[in-house]
């Protein structure tokens, strides 16, 4: 039996339903890509960059903040260097950022990626209230907190006494050493990374996160009564009370009824 | 000599202008020259004139970005010079890519790869509209200009201005399927940047002119022509070439030994007597 020809509107539709189709298997490919690609949340940005969300959609890849950086501190992320393709980051630990007066990298950037209002205070530009991450430390391998003196991270660090600081504490080991520990200061730390790039150990025992990566969080429901301004918050506070079937009777006559009315609810 | 120089004019020029800009914008990040710099997605002329990938733009707009003025400006210049010369006038004269896929051509001529390759050609030079339309269904989904992270046209710019890393692996890619897999593969079948100038170009007054009383019917200009489906009119008609598909490369111009091929400023009354 000879098959009838296929019109021509029954021609287009499937061939724009064949269309369709690709579209859709390439687009999940395409997608499950881009998925893998933007998904590295150890990245760290240029200072004044938008939350990695929004910086991913708003940055152009221009890579003007790559060359008006005199420090060839920034780079844009290559393919193989596992970071969202054309994105500028920096690795401290290779060179830190050294947090310029003038920030020369921020204004020039043409898309808001680089957001100089974050970095302004009075109309002037202040790098140290950049944030591009924060400073951890690993205790276990800071020679510091072993008992051997070292202030590398300290002494490198451009807020000095600021966002690192040293703690002195006893030394119970000898009886008559001090150990000298860093600490750092995460309202203060602009997370430049000078400090990893000083520390002396072998793999740095201080290092730059991202700052939501490298802090906890320990919720609202706790308050510090001793802080005034914490303490604030309770002022139009009002306690929430359930009631349940349970709870309608007082606890002792609950407990009174005997266990045929526990069991019953 | 000059004859050498007539044959290959616009080439020459050709080259001079996409070598010279890969040198003006490597220059900006190697030596610090301040004539061109950034990279084909957004760049500064000289500092103060901003230019940026309006095609770039709409899949950031897709994805949800709030758009700076400095990029609207900036896709403003870029769109309206394209609107002028030749919205695909981008393709032939500026993307580095075009260096690699012309000399992918170029081997298929001398190897003669399209005589082998009987089949016809399996994919549609629609393709790239619908990887356009699809680039911006997915920026919109996935929230980041989709296009941009596998672009090899970027990768290619920016790797010769800040570092090339793997970068050379989606060149050879697409010089291999170039050579080998499709004829014209990228540039005419799958570039959605090159879809997105077609568009533009569609408009643009820069045109390729064809004048059917000189021509010999040589076909030269379709050997050489990235798009030949616009040259439908050679030998029969004296017509523009319309499609905004045509790069303006003009090397049909150059090869055409009977002038019967040259640019023209696009003549609107004329078209609309030919019912364009």
């Amino acid at each position: 039996m000879k098959k009838e020809a296929l019109s021509d509107r029954r021609k287009f539709i499937l061939n724009m339903a064949r269309g369709v189709g690709y579209a859709a298997i390439g687009g999940f490919l395409w997608s499950a890509y881009l998925d893998d690609a933007k998904a590295s949340p150890l990245i760290l940005r240029p200072p004044a960059a938008i939350p990695e969300d929004d910086f991913l959609k708003t940055c152009i890849k221009c890579g003007l903040c790559v060359e008006a950086c005199p420090f060839d501190t920034l780079m844009l992320a290559k393919p193989g260097d596992h970071r969202p393709i054309g994105t500028p980051f920096f690795t401290p630990r290779e060179t830190p950022c050294y947090m310029c007066e003038d920030i020369p990298c921020v204004p020039v950037c043409p898309s808001g990626a680089l957001d100089e209002s974050s970095v302004t205070v009075n109309g002037h530009l202040d790098i140290n209230t950049a944030d591009m991450g924060l400073a951890v430390i690993d205790e276990n391998s800071c020679i510091a907190f072993w008992g051997i003196q070292c202030d590398a991270c300290y002494r490198a660090c451009p807020i000095l006494g600021q966002a690192i600081t040293v703690e002195y504490s006893k030394n119970e080991r000898t009886g008559k050493h001090a150990f000298l520990k860093p600490v750092v200061h995460a309202d203060a730390c602009t997370g430049c990374g000078m400090c990893e790039h000083a520390c002396v150990t072998e793999k740095p025992a201080i290092f730059i996160l991202p700052r939501e990566v490298a802090m906890g969080k320990a919720g609202s429901h706790y308050i510090k009564g001793w802080d005034k301004k914490d303490e604030a918050r309770l002022k139009n506070a009002h306690a929430i009370h359930t009631t349940t079937n349970v709870s309608k009777k007082k606890a002792v006559d609950k407990l009174n009824s005997g266990l045929e009315g526990l069991l019953d609810e | 000599m000059s004859k050498l120089w007539n044959n290959y004019r616009y080439l020459i020029l050709r080259r001079f202008t996409q070598i010279g800009l890969l040198v003006l914008f490597f220059g900006a990040n190697a030596w610090g020259w301040k004539i061109l710099t950034g990279n084909l997605s957004s760049s500064e002329i000289l500092g103060v004139i901003p230019m940026s990938d309006p095609y770039a733009v709409l899949q950031m707009v897709a994805a949800g970005a709030v758009v700076a003025t400095d990029l609207l400006i900036g896709v403003a210049v870029v769109t309206l010079f394209y609107f002028i010369v030749g919205g695909r006038a981008f393709c032939s004269w500026v993307c580095p890519i075009n260096l690699v896929t012309d000399s992918a051509n170029y081997l298929r001529r001398v190897f003669d790869i399209d005589r082998a390759q009987k089949t016809k050609q399996p994919i549609t030079r629609n393709m790239r509209y619908w990887i356009l339309g699809l680039s911006l269904l997915v920026s919109a989904f996935m929230g980041i200009a989709a296009f941009e992270f596998v672009s090899p046209i970027s990768m290619m710019h920016r790797g010769i201005v800040f570092g090339m890393g793997f970068g050379w692996a989606a060149i050879a890619l697409i010089f291999l399927f170039d050579l080998f897999v499709l004829k014209n593969g990228w540039c005419g079948h799958v570039c959605p940047l090159g879809g997105f100038y077609s568009l533009l170009g569609k408009f643009s007054f820069i045109r390729v002119h064809h004048l059917e009383e000189n021509c010999t019917l040589c076909m030269k200009c379709k050997v050489v022509c990235p798009e030949k489906q616009v040259l439908h009119m050679i030998g029969k008609e004296s017509l523009p070439v319309l499609s905004g598909e045509c790069t303006n490369c003009a090397r049909c111009i150059e090869v055409c030994d009977d002038d019967a091929l040259r640019f023209s400023i696009r003549d609107f009354i004329q078209n609309k007597k030919m019912g364009e």
